[in-house]
């Protein structure tokens, strides 16, 4: 080593410490878009992302996954674990230890009072909390000292970190939230718009579907941070204005959610103000085939499992349908480098994704129409297979949105080239991922034949997301339609093989099992996976620090952002 | 045989010739008129002449310019196969141009005149019969005061199913839009006419016709309707563009075509987001709809012109 | 005319009070549900109990009733309490957002500032512009100037907003960096630059529903005014000798007038409903965008207080333009 390089390296040193030493507040107004506008900034009381990435800048939970889907300790000193003796040998309890000298943004001291009273408030069974899944199984939650609080289990826990980790469950404070439990939830205005928290801003204003103003926390842990005195979260609009106020014109510094075609994208980033961040967690865009007959003539039996579907219960249908779809062109026309190819519905976290299925990269109309003509679907005059009077006829229904009517369009030409006829229908979003057992048009109801959207699962565990399609898991009259098997699959193969998850402790073991579970849903051909899609925001080019993380908020890390002078 | 003619013509010679000779000799209505009989003889002739299904796609010939981009931009990606070019799923723009005209037609005019229809209607006879004033313009306050997004989502939930049976799915659609922009639009022109007949009603040659025994049919059919006309043709020309406008957003909340159906409101929305890429996607459905509204506005002047006896005369 | 309006205002309670209530039921068979947009790692059991929690148990005809007292109760005694500094309405409920779990009237009013300055303007230079255009357009009828008019007027209406602010974005905010794209509703203005940078984000939004206001409005005072330019009485003024400028804006407007003041007073309660799509474009957030976020999260105590306001405001204006009538055409009788 040269002293010249020597030089450098110090030199380097030196710049870098001279950033980390930055003045709280020394870089002026952080301006950040989302064109949803936060409504409220309690994530128990709302659970829209908008609403959970908004007050991240403000609570904060005792652990959270960093950019790679790692546990990280966040208000905690560390991550509990079986090795370290946080998680009891039976894993029935884990305890956390809370960092000390944590501080309120009002002075006053964090303790786990605190933490057990967060506990307390999603738990009231009049609070309608909507992390109280977070909280599924957990018996107790007590204060062991100032600094260390025990969760208590029902039953052995392998994965124990659903409660207080990740920003869908940040801590509140008791002092400010003790009169706002149970019913008196949704009256606490002031405190919902407002929370004392730990983060690195406070709500300066906060107008509900507006805009919130914020400023630095005087009482933020790291004296140095955040480097932003004031923040400004405008919400409303659309992902092309969005996008324009940070490419284009230069107005914000950074713009959530960008879901938008790649040429417009790429026009967009001629505008040479911002930077597209791409991140992918376990979101996929699928195909969902109804098993179930939606047939209006069912009545109350309409796409129920009494009536199986008459050709989609075909798996050569089912496959060849996959087959005829090109995953390549899909990804490039709708999403770019936002979307990756898979042929799995669980594509992440790494240890999880199967690579049994492959064989989906490759689009084959030729073997899709052999398979067909094996089957004994026989083309008609008019083009459309049929078979015993039963024609490969079907209606395609997803929400509006252009990308996903690019998409519709696109398949229906593949799947004309296999003889299969189908009709386009697209629904407003809020109708269609609205659970109103009265409107015909839900996801879940799915009077459809196949229907498309996305969906993926909160963390870094599929066992829950796996257990969605069990048998008695679809949604039926009984249930009011509600429900998580929306193919309405069922196969006691694969509910047995879930059980085992269930009882598996050791993470080997469970990617097995998870892969598994994958590969019976994909060779079965029940969810057509579509695209791997991630989470695309853009900052400003002078905008430091940005880590787009997936498997948390986005705002994760907003204490650490700063501007490039 | 010549000189018969012109007396033969002479004797049948009505009012409604005199109306054709004064509406032949307002220019703007004869252009407008004769750029509508064009647009419409396009988007129903048209596909029989320019064969390509606005519905298939190519991708391998996306986003190709139109012809004309050539004239100032050499390396353009044209191609005479598609003189105004595709769209980014290779669809051709002047067949999606055809087919989107005859449904941005078909469901506009209809609308509109369902919506003039029922204004003029519950005006006139609000207007001229005192008893039902009260009772048809509390309804109308009602209409006017309905949620419009709600409103259309009921009528799908409880209209869609059923007509889909009777008429078919595209019948259906159709009859469902035509309906739920034609009924939540018609407020306007029945407050418009309403005040015009409150105080027509009041006017000499009103009464003196009462006086003389004219009955309520006649009275409205041959008094009061030619008078609230010009009125009346206002509103059907802002009512056809809107209707064209508003059967787009219909499509966003899924009450509409199914989303591979062009229609001109659509391809607007869906090109404004590539307007700066790809100008001419925006241009020319939005000329489209301009130039069928502004051709409709002018021949609402001819006519209005026409019909008004005292312009006739000069 | 007196009795008459009173008579009117009497009966728009009874009215008033069926509009809520088919509002209500509209809103209640209308597909749609408060945790839509909750997303779908959620599970079916607990969303169950965030609608609970909402209230959406309980029977439709508590539920109205709990509005009815809500909305005509308890906020305008809330009001008083606001004024006067008194308590009468402490610890009584008032009407919450299912959203924002806040009172609905105070987002109302903290959204009233952006609408009145960009809504509210725009109405206003509207009908500025379209009375002067009609006028001018009927007097000198196929003139180059009416052509101009009329071209404009047509285009501007036929051509949607979405696309408008769209283009005017690209243009005066990508391209010229004049205007900002993105409107700032914080932003107060207490000095000359500061109520400069107002105008500054107003021009846009502001501009596009102008044009919209003023050709619809505009072709309704040109068609009014070319019918009675030709009336017997127009003539018999002129003969009598009355200058052209008293014959036109006295005499003929004045006749003219009753169809424009339907359209002006059946816009104004619009005003208050904000123009959605222009919000959205240029993201004021007012009104508009609060009924249109509203309507797609379901926030159904939101949207039956939003709707049943402009339903107020519709009655009432459609009861003005109706005296009005009275007053501009003296021969209209109501009793």
């Amino acid at each position: 080593m040269t002293l010249k390089t020597l030089a450098m390296g110090s030199a380097l040193a030196l710049s870098m410490a001279s950033m980390a030493v930055a003045d709280r507040g020394s870089d002026g107004e952080l301006k950040i878009i989302y064109w949803q506008a936060p409504s409220i900034l309690n994530p128990y009381l709302s659970g829209g992302t908008k609403d959970i990435d908004a007050s991240a800048l403000v609570i904060e939970p005792l652990g959270r996954y960093d950019e790679n889907g790692a546990l990280i300790p966040w208000l905690a000193a560390e991550i509990p674990t079986v090795k370290n003796g946080g998680v009891s040998e039976d894993l029935k309890s884990i305890t956390w230890k809370i960092k000390a000298g944590l501080k309120w943004s009002d002075g006053t001291a964090f303790t786990a009072k605190d933490v057990k009273f967060t506990a307390d408030y999603c738990m009231n069974p009049d609070g309608g909390c909507a992390q109280l899944s977070k909280f599924g199984g957990v018996t107790s939650v007590d204060v062991i000292d100032d600094l260390t609080v025990k969760v208590s289990f029902d039953k052995p826990t392998p994965f124990p970190y659903g409660p207080f980790v990740g920003g869908e469950q940040p801590i509140l404070q008791e002092a400010q939230f003790k009169n706002c439990t149970g019913a008196a939830a949704p009256s606490c205005t002031d405190e919902n718009f407002n929370p004392v928290g730990t983060g690195p801003f406070t709500v300066k204003e906060f107008r509900p579907n507006d805009v919130i103003t914020m400023v630095a926390n005087e009482n933020y842990r790291d004296a140095s941070k955040p480097a932003f005195a004031t923040l400004t979260f405008k919400g409303g609009g659309d992902a092309t204005a969005a996008a324009r106020a940070v490419f284009e014109t230069g107005e914000f510094d950074y713009a959530w959610n960008l879901q938008l075609a790649p040429d417009v994208m790429a026009k967009m980033a001629e505008g040479g103000k911002g930077v597209q961040v791409v991140g992918f967690g376990p979101l996929v865009e699928r195909i969902m085939v109804n098993q179930t007959d939606p047939d209006p003539k069912w009545g109350d039996e309409r796409a129920t499992r009494k009536h199986p579907h008459p050709f989609l219960s075909d798996i050569n249908v089912r496959k060849a349908l996959s087959m005829a779809i090109d995953r390549e062109l899909l990804r490039e026309i709708g999403y770019g480098p936002a979307g990756k190819l898979t042929c799995n519905v669980v594509p992440a976290p790494a240890a999880y994704n199967s690579t049994a299925n492959d064989g989906c990269l490759t689009q084959d109309i030729a073997g899709a129409n052999k398979l067909l003509d094996d089957a004994g679907w026989v083309k008609g005059s008019d083009g459309v297979r049929a078979k015993d009077g039963v024609r490969l006829s079907m209606l395609y229904q997803t929400s509006t949105n252009a990308v996903r009517q690019d998409f519709q369009a696109l398949i229906k030409d593949w799947w004309k080239q296999i003889g299969v006829e189908t009709e386009l229908r697209n629904l407003d979003a809020s109708v269609f991922f609205g659970g109103d057992p009265g409107s015909p048009d839900t996801f879940q109801k799915f009077f459809a034949d196949v229907e498309m959207y996305a969906n993926n699962f909160s963390g870094t565990d599929p066992q829950t997301y796996l257990g969605s399609w069990r048998c008695d898991a679809e949604p039926r009259p009984e249930t009011q339609w509600q429900g998580e098997n929306i193919p309405r699959h069922c196969n006691a193969e694969y509910d047995k093989l879930h059980d085992e998850m269930r009882k598996t402790a050791d993470l080997e073991e469970r990617a097995r099992i998870g892969k598994a579970l994958n590969d019976i849903l994909m060779q079965n051909y029940i969810i057509i996976p579509l695209v791997h899609r991630g989470g695309s925001s853009a900052h400003a080019k002078t905008l430091a620090g940005v880590k787009l993380n997936v498997w948390d908020t986005q705002m994760w890390n907003v204490a650490d952002w700063s501007r490039i002078k | 045989m010549t000189d018969i003619a012109p007396q033969l013509e002479q004797e049948a010679r009505s009012q409604w010739w005199d109306v054709w000779d004064q509406f032949k000799s307002h220019k703007g209505a004869m252009m407008g008129g004769g750029f509508l009989i064009f647009i419409t003889a396009a988007v129903l002739l048209g596909p029989y002449v320019w064969t390509l299904d606005p519905q298939k796609l190519d991708i391998r010939a996306k986003d190709i310019r139109p012809i004309y981009t050539f004239l100032w931009e050499n390396g353009a990606k044209v191609s005479w196969g598609h003189p105004l070019g595709t769209d980014n799923l290779g669809r051709d723009t002047m067949a999606k141009l055809m087919a989107g005209g005859q449904v941005s037609m078909a469901v506009g005019w209809t609308a509109m005149l369902l919506s003039i229809f029922l204004g003029t209607a519950i005006g006139v006879v609000a207007g001229y019969f005192k008893r039902f004033d009260g009772l048809l313009m509390r309804l109308t306050d009602l209409f006017l005061a309905l949620p419009l997004l709600p409103l259309l989502l009921v009528i799908m939930l409880l209209f869609r199913d059923a007509l889909r049976q009777a008429v078919g799915p595209e019948g259906g659609i159709f009859i469902l839009v035509v309906i739920g922009i034609g009924i939540t639009s018609w407020m306007q022109t029945a407050r418009i006419v309403r005040g015009d007949v409150l105080a027509l009603k009041e006017r000499e040659f009103i009464l003196a016709a009462k006086s003389i025994g004219t009955s309520s049919g006649k009275m409205i059919t041959r008094h009061l309707l030619p008078n609230v006309l010009s009125p009346i043709m206002v509103s059907a020309t802002l009512g056809l563009a809107n209707a064209i406008i508003t059967e787009s957003a219909l499509s966003f909340l899924g009450l509409g075509f199914p989303s591979d159906f062009p229609t001109w409101g659509k391809l607007l929305f869906d090109a404004t987001d590539r307007m700066e890429l790809y100008p001419e996607r925006v241009i020319w459905p939005g000329l489209c709809i301009s130039l069928t509204v502004l051709s409709v506005n002018y021949i609402g002047d001819g006519l209005r012109d026409a019909l008004d006896p005292r312009i006739r005369g000069r | 005319m007196l009795n008459y309006t009173i008579r009117r205002l009497l009966f728009a309670i009874p009215t008033l009070v069926f509009i809520s209530l088919v509002i209500f039921l509209l809103l209640q068979l209308a597909p749609g549900d408060p945790m839509a947009q909750v997303p779908l790692t959620v599970p079916a059991e607990v969303k169950q109990k965030m609608r609970e929690a909402l209230g959406l148990g309980q029977p439709i005809h508590i539920q109205y009733w709990k509005w009815l007292v809500q909305f005509f109760w308890v906020e305008p005694l809330h009001l008083f309490d606001y004024f006067f500094s008194t308590g009468y309405s402490d610890g009584m409920q008032r009407v919450i957002s299912w959203q924002t779990r806040s009172p609905v009237m105070d987002i109302v009013a903290q959204r009233m500032p952006q609408t009145l300055w960009v809504v509210g303007m725009s109405y206003v230079l509207g009908i500025m512009i379209a009375l002067p255009l009609g006028i001018i357009s009927a007097y000198k009828q196929y003139s180059v100037f009416d052509q101009v008019g009329t071209f404009i007027s047509m285009v501007g209406f036929s051509v949607p907003t979405f696309f408008t602010g769209v283009l005017l974005i690209v243009i005066f905010s990508v391209k010229l960096h004049w205007f900002p794209s993105i409107y700032d509703t914080t932003h107060v203005v207490n000095d000359w630059d500061s109520f400069v940078f107002q105008l500054k984000q107003m021009l846009m939004p502001v501009s596009v529903l102008a044009l919209y206001n003023a050709a619809q409005i505009g072709r309704f005072m040109r068609a009014s005014m070319l019918d009675n330019l030709n009336q017997d009485y127009v003539r018999t003024a002129r003969a009598k000798g009355l200058s052209e400028k008293v014959v036109v804006l006295v005499h003929v407007l004045r006749n003219s007038m009753i169809p424009v003041v339907t359209v002006i007073a059946l816009g104004v309660p619009q005003v208050f409903g904000g123009a959605i799509i222009t919000e959205q474009v240029f993201k004021v957030n007012g009104l508009g965008q609060l009924l249109i976020t509203a309507i797609q999260a379901n926030d159904l105590p939101m949207v039956q207080t939003l709707t049943f306001i402009f339903a107020i405001l519709i009655v009432l204006f459609n009861l003005i333009a109706d005296v009005l009538y009275g007053v501009l055409d003296p021969r209209i009788r109501y009793d």
